[in-house]
């Protein structure tokens, strides 16, 4: 009886040691940066656009929004800098792959570089605090949000405290990019814009034929990806963190382009992804020098390298298989 | 007609006209701080050419980026856009810190080859995986070499924390290599031929000669091979070059094997000739800067050369900035990075497309 108490408690114990609300609540933070690039991604390579300046575009947002709320005292004034800036980029990315047929992935690998150039050199000149803004604090920061009866639903066990603990006590954009993952559904399954962004990105001509414009059509999927990359780079540095440091994206871009093949190109399964790689993250800082029975230290190397090595598993169609939108990369040009 | 533009245009004029661009657009943003884009410039100019030590420098920055540029370049005749090279050259610094850490009480006459041909293997291992990925199951060839490049950092990580770590001096990385494998620097061949003098310090290296041979083997493998044909019509059209009997999945693995192994033979320039030990990072962006050397270069050895040491001077120059200005942090080299790769290569036809109707157009007044 007693032994059977025991090893119930012990299967309570080894669950709550993977599944804790302060690790949830870690993975739902770093997982939303990711998300919001990852779907900003879903929108541009739908409509057959790659992107690889997702990780520049959060980098440049984080410091507009940071910057900005900075020198106007006003969070939400630093939001809309930090997202017209990524707008920006998005748009000179479509200027080169959508009007000059370029190659999409030079003109992200620009937009990367820029990127780290621009935010050191500018944050350099403007701060003189070694490429970091000051820190964000009263008007100037989005703070914790509580969520309403936080602390009477708090009191029912599980989901309760899911929702107390995890859920409750995020800033907002935790929650704008939970939204933005049903509205991606809707759009792009739902509505006629949508239906049409599938199309472009797998038969842009059958989509020229129908009457529609593919430019017009491809600039706004970009400009929507640049919102939501931007949103993503606002969340970083204020929100996540109440302020900008270099290179603060660190290879989160990156992240979201991995994720969004996980995800096969999918809203819901982007959410999916999206969290599963911020769990490991979460999971690497938080266990990074525990000794773990058996297998001992998890090193810390691994955890980071496992959300590519998953993704290179899926790519190489060992699980399922991800096929991405047939048009993407491939400019599009009438005369072919 | 030929509707295209010639050789001289598309290979000289256009590029410089391109990086006269993304250089008005940097003096623009330096200007806006309050500096002066001249003065700046100048001092760049002075501190990576003029002074000789900073001149060695720029030579050991060039021998990096011709090695990752020309890997870049032999992936791009292939068609293929090999992202990984930064992957490949940090994997091929264990390599050679592998050889060096084993032979460094022999002589470098010995332990340079070794390193080399490990450095050649391992970065070319590293890219084995996505060009099988991407010859057998289609997986592009992109994504994958980016997630090889955080796989390797992770790996990378992990054998120099857990496995080659020095644990007397206790910092993340191997203990500095003995005489036996410290490469002949700038003093000490210039002291071969009697000059004497020249600061020990100056990381350019042998490696840099290494690369040069690189370039000319790149050549003579794309232009004056068999194999370096079928490599540029696969590139061209990989269905006529499979109707004419080319196997894609030999291309595209062999062009991977070279690109890879290419871009690691960079880290004997880092590892052996500049740390003398190996550190978490030996290769710091280089096989990015090789996408950019490439695209300058037009995929030529002859232009990568040119291309790299047109880097070299813009990072070491960037370098140099610190002491003489220091409200211009050396960022404003990544911008240049930035706007070169994107006036040189996304926007290209930006200048492209108006040049051609303007020689189509003089060609036209020609016959008339």
């Amino acid at each position: 009886m007693d032994k059977q108490a025991e090893g119930e408690n012990g299967m309570i114990d080894f669950l709550y040691f993977f599944i804790n609300p302060a690790l949830l609540k870690s993975t739902l933070v770093l997982s939303t940066p990711i998300l919001f690039a990852c779907l900003a991604g879903l929108f541009s390579e739908r409509a057959g656009i790659v992107d690889i300046g997702l990780e520049g575009k959060l980098l440049l947002a984080a410091f507009g929004s940071a910057a900005f709320a900075a020198y106007t005292g006003n969070a939400w004034l630093g939001m809309f800098m930090g997202v017209f800036v990524s707008i920006l980029f998005s748009m000179l990315h479509g200027f080169s792959a959508i009007t000059l047929h370029g190659n999409q992935l030079i003109s992200g690998v620009a937009v990367n570089f820029l990127a780290v150039g621009l935010t050191g050199f500018l944050g350099k000149a403007w701060f003189h605090q070694g490429g970091n803004t000051p820190a964000l604090s009263g008007n100037s920061r989005f703070t914790a949000i509580d969520l309403p009866f936080a602390e009477s639903i708090g009191k029912i066990p599980f989901i309760g405290a899911f929702y107390e603990d995890v859920l409750s006590g995020n800033a907002i954009w935790v929650y704008v990019a939970l939204l933005c993952v049903p509205l991606t559904a809707f759009i792009v399954y739902k509505t006629r814009f949508g239906l049409r962004l599938l199309a472009v990105g797998e038969e842009p001509s059958a989509v020229d034929t129908a009457g529609i414009s593919v430019p017009k059509l491809r600039y706004k999927a970009l400009l929507i990806s640049g919102i939501l990359v931007g949103l993503g780079g606002v969340y970083l540095s204020n929100g996540m963190l109440a302020g900008f440091g270099p290179k603060m994206s660190a290879e989160r871009g990156y992240m979201a382009l991995a994720a969004l093949i996980f995800a096969k190109w999918r809203p819901w399964q982007s959410l999916w992804s999206c969290m599963l790689f911020g769990y490991f993250a979460a999971f690497a800082i938080r266990y990074g020098s525990y000794d773990f029975p058996v297998i001992g230290r998890v090193p810390s190397q691994f955890m980071d390298a496992l959300p590519y090595i998953l993704t290179i598993i899926v790519l190489g169609g060992f699980i399922g298989k991800a096929i991405a939108p047939k048009a993407v990369g491939e400019p599009y040009s009438k005369e072919h | 007609m030929d509707d295209k533009i010639p050789a001289w245009l598309d290979v000289i004029v256009l590029p410089l006209m391109s990086l006269m661009i993304a250089f008005f657009v940097t003096g623009l943003i330096v200007l806006s701080i309050g500096a002066n884009p001249f003065s700046v410039a100048q001092a760049m100019i002075e501190g990576a050419i003029l002074r000789p030590s900073g001149l060695g420098y720029t030579l050991y920055y060039t021998t990096t980026y011709i090695l990752t540029g020309l890997a870049v370049a032999v992936a791009f005749h292939a068609a293929m856009f090999n992202i990984g090279g930064e992957g490949q050259a940090m994997v091929a610094g264990v390599g050679v810190a592998i050889a060096a850490l084993a032979l460094d009480s022999t002589h470098w006459m010995i332990t340079l080859p070794v390193a080399m041909i490990l450095s050649m293997v391992f970065g070319a291992f590293w890219a084995l995986l996505p060009a099988y990925l991407q010859a057998k199951r289609g997986s592009h060839i992109v994504i994958t070499t980016i997630m090889m490049n955080f796989i390797a950092s992770a790996v990378v990580g992990y054998i120099v924390i857990y496995v080659l770590r020095d644990n007397v001096a206790g910092a993340n990385e191997t203990r500095r290599f003995l005489e036996g494998a410290h490469i002949p620097r700038a003093s000490d061949m210039l002291s071969w031929i009697g000059i004497d003098g020249y600061s020990k310090s100056v990381p350019m290296n042998i490696t840099f000669f290494v690369a040069l041979i690189a370039a000319v083997a790149v050549y003579y493998l794309i232009w004056r091979t068999r194999l370096g044909y079928e490599i540029r019509a696969f590139g061209l059209s990989s269905s006529a070059a499979q109707y004419a009997g080319t196997s894609p999945v030999k291309i595209i693995i062999i062009a991977m094997l070279i690109s890879g192994a290419l871009a690691g033979l960079m880290a004997n320039n880092s590892v052996m000739g500049e740390q003398v030990k190996l550190g978490l990072n030996p290769v710091n962006g280089a096989g990015f800067i090789g996408i950019a050397v490439a695209l300058m270069g037009r995929n030529h050895p002859v232009g990568i050369v040119l291309a790299a040491f047109l880097f070299g001077v813009l990072v070491q120059g960037g370098a140099e900035l610190s002491f003489s200005y220091p409200a211009v942090s050396r960022d404003i080299v990544d911008v240049i990075k930035g706007l070169v790769i994107l006036f040189v290569g996304a926007l290209d036809n930006m200048l492209r497309i108006p040049m051609e109707h303007w020689w189509i157009n003089r060609q036209k007044a020609k016959m008339a």
